[in-house]
């Protein structure tokens, strides 16, 4: 017994502070190509090590090597670029929109961009996302009228949520886009019910779960894990390792003693690791996952690596918590830069022509927001009279007598 | 005496209370380096450590399920839950767990712990950062229920629910974190330095658990309310000229029925003015309470003013407030009634 030192209580603690150097010696980052790519009937022990390397297809050159590097046709490079580079107009009007006073809240998806973009473009219509608040490319990528969006933003008169629900948590059916829950982690078990449903039902939709770094702490992610594991449905479920929740590191979701993907291991689901700022790699990546989950093959955790360049939220200031120059020193880059190097490099895209799109989609969403705004902002035009609808399919008599009351 | 808006009083009552106590712990997603996102815990882990301040992993259950056992130990665990529209998760381990350790074991093992959370709405949160569920906590036997409207009492009771030895749900008003808000939206926000209860005493002082506070005598009528609605009471009463007692009852459980009932039975008439939904929520107990004791005193039913029986709107959120507007109509037609 005397021999016994004093126990000690570990609280993990990331590489730097604030008044630090960035440091990213720990983030190991295997050369392009270097990761075996799989059948998809593999079976998940044999596959282990793609939950602890990171899949990458684009070399520093920005050609697309290895096993995972497909010939992705032109038109979905080209329309995955631009999605991207609209993505982030998007978000910087928004943001400023914000600061304007014309809406309460947003949050930017900047430099992840690729993510929900291509796997988004691996997907077929009648799948679904249940997405979080930071995969606003799912729509752009489809085109959803980006006017809607705005409506929402501001919850006035055009606003297809009707003003009650908090910006940017749409909803949005017809494009496979499940109502997003301000609750972390609770749809990414829906997603494998969802998911659970279609087989029940022989259909061969597929699901997509979302979910950060930091939520794959809450219950519901386990829920999702072995939910998938015992009855193997056909989803996909996506962990976005942005590296950090407001302020806590990944460390502080356990991210330090094992990756996110090597989770899925205890459960017998097979996982892969990707460098999702590597637009061929998240599509590549993506496009297997979502076959396995079609032909039969259950469930796959993918953990793309990111970082989240952005304030957590409009009510955030990063510079408390994490080196100011952290995200220029994050080693992954930024994936629009990436893949725009990669089609220069191909012949397929010019600076000429980025320099372009990036004018024409600040065009696109300022003439959006400025129609959007004469609909109303802040909640104004949003109707009193919908604040009682919705809550049952037939209104109870309690809120009738309430409505009545408020006079509306 | 030093000025405190309502975060700096709650944070102080923390830090009194590392500083005397060190079984005392303070964690919840992000309070540790960054000290909170409302800041309530800002500084208290350069000063005490990551030992007894740190962050934890986003699972609430996990958060209140730590305490628990933590506090089995010998710890006081005073933890956060960021937003209490999050609280949902943990809801299990403070009903199922926390609540009935003493009962179950007959206090051979107890849950000394204390659950900080931000209620309320009025910042345009929408429904997922300003709900008020003190209802489902007050329904629970064996978990007592705080609700405080400005610093001093922030601090002074926080420091009760840190020494108590049952566990304790402490609602903050996030509203009033930085000013007594009236419920009018439209005016230039107040801040604390020019209210009286911004004065807080330095060091280890407590409000005790249980008791009300009569914050405006009156003869008209009684105003039971608690929270951001201790304020719109103040302002409705101002704007009427109606000559309402407003009673602000500060601890939900236990409750102080005795200042209840010695009010209503002088004024005759009560009103209870809360900002959660109606049905079943904690006015319903208090209505019942009142008809029980004072029924032969009171010269009209006890009228409720509460939120709508919606899920809080985001756009709409003036409308579902029940702001002076709404308030002041149903106190006059309580007072033209008779
Ligand atoms: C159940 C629940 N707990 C806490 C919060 C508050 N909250 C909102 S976002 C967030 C951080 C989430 O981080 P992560 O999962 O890594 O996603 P990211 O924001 O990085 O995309 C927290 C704690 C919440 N919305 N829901
Ligand atoms: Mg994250």
């Amino acid at each position: 017994m005397a021999d016994y030192k004093p126990l000690q209580f570990h609280v993990p603690e990331p590489t730097g502070r604030p008044g630090d150097e960035p440091d990213f010696t720990d983030v190991d980052i295997p050369s392009a190509g270097s990761a075996p790519r799989p059948d998809i009937d593999v079976d998940p022990n044999d596959i282990k090590d793609l939950a602890r390397t990171m899949i990458r297809v684009m070399d520093k050159e920005g050609n697309a090597v290895g096993p995972w590097a497909e010939d992705i046709p032109e038109d979905v490079l080209m329309h995955g670029l631009k999605s991207m580079v609209r993505t982030r107009a998007f978000d910087e009007r928004m943001m400023t929109l914000q600061r304007q006073g014309k809406t309460s809240f947003y949050m930017k998806c900047t430099g992840e961009e690729a993510i929900a973009i291509a796997f988004q473009q691996a997907l077929s219509k009648g799948d679904m996302h249940f997405p979080t608040y930071r995969q606003q490319g799912i729509l752009l990528a489809q085109d959803y009228p980006v006017v809607d969006m705005i409506n929402q933003i501001l919850s006035n008169a055009k606003d297809p949520l009707k003003g009650r629900q908090l910006p940017i948590l749409y909803s949005v059916r017809d494009y496979g886009f499940f109502t997003v829950s301000g609750n972390l982690g609770t749809q990414f078990v829906q997603a494998v019910g969802w998911a659970m449903a279609s087989a029940i039902k022989g259909d061969t939709k597929i699901a997509a779960a979302w979910i950060g770094d930091g939520s794959t702490a809450e219950s519901d992610f386990h829920a999702a894990l072995v939910n998938a594991s015992v009855y193997k449905p056909p989803v996909v479920l996506n962990v976005v390792n942005n590296q950090w929740a407001i302020s806590s590191f990944q460390g502080i979701a356990g991210g330090n003693s094992a990756t996110f993907a090597e989770r899925a291991h205890g459960y017998g689901i097979p996982s892969l690791r990707v460098d999702g700022n590597d637009y061929l790699a998240v599509y590549a990546v993506s496009r297997w996952a979502i076959e396995r989950a079609r032909r039969g093959h259950g469930p796959t955790l993918i953990e793309w690596v990111t970082y989240r360049v952005a304030p957590h939220s409009t009510s955030d200031d990063p510079s408390k918590y994490r080196p100011k120059e952290e995200s220029s020193a994050w080693p992954l880059g930024d994936p629009i830069l990436r893949l725009k190097n990669h089609m220069i490099k191909h012949g397929l895209w010019s600076e000429e022509r980025h320099a372009q799109a990036e004018t024409e989609f600040d065009e696109e969403v300022r003439a959006a927001t400025k129609e959007a705004e004469s609909h109303g902002t802040m909640g104004s035009g949003a109707s009193p009279k919908e604040m009682f609808e919705c809550v049952f399919k037939e209104m109870p008599p309690h809120l009738r007598e309430q409505r009545q009351k408020m006079g509306v | 005496m030093p000025q405190m808006n309502m975060i700096e009083a709650i944070r102080d009552a923390m830090d009194v209370k590392m500083a005397e106590d060190d079984n005392v712990v303070v964690f919840g997603e992000d309070v540790g380096y960054f000290g909170g996102v409302f800041r309530c815990t800002h500084g208290l882990q350069e000063k005490y450590g990551a030992n007894r301040v740190f962050d934890s992993p986003i699972n609430e259950s996990g958060i209140v399920g730590t305490a628990i056992g933590m506090a089995a130990y010998g710890l006081r665990p005073c933890v956060e839950i960021q937003f209490a529209d999050y609280i949902y998760p943990a809801y299990d381990q403070i009903v199922s767990e926390a609540a009935r350790m003493r009962y179950r074991s007959s206090a051979e093992f107890t849950s000394p712990l204390v659950v900080r959370t931000p209620c309320g709405g009025g910042i345009f949160g929408g429904q997922t950062h300003s709900q008020s569920p003190e209802a489902l906590f007050t329904h629970i036997s064996g978990v007592k229920t705080v609700i405080v409207s400005n610093p001093y009492d922030a601090k002074g009771m926080l420091i009760s629910a840190i020494e108590d030895d049952d566990p304790v749900i402490f609602f903050e008003p996030k509203r009033l974190y930085n000013g007594p808000f009236d419920g009018h939206h439209d005016r230039p926000a107040k801040n604390w330095s020019a209210h009286p209860r911004g004065d807080v005493p330095e060091g280890h002082y407590t409000v005790p658990i249980g008791k009300a506070d009569v914050v405006s005598e009156g003869s008209d009528v009684t105003i039971l309310t608690y929270g951001t609605m201790v304020y719109v009471a103040e302002t409705v009463k101002e704007e009427t000229g109606i000559d309402a007692e407003i009673i602000d009852l500060r601890s939900l459980l236990p409750l102080d029925i005795d200042t209840i009932v010695a009010s209503v039975k002088k004024t005759g008439r009560c009103m209870v003015l809360h900002e959660a939904t109606l049905t079943s929520g904690f006015g319903a107990e208090l209505a019942a309470q009142v008809q029980e004791r004072c029924f032969y005193n009171l010269e009209v039913p006890v009228e409720r003013v509460t939120g709508w029986d919606t899920p809080y709107p985001h756009a709409q959120e003036w409308d579902y407030f029940p702001g002076p507007a709404r308030v002041g109509a149903a106190l006059k037609e309580m007072m033209e009634a008779v």
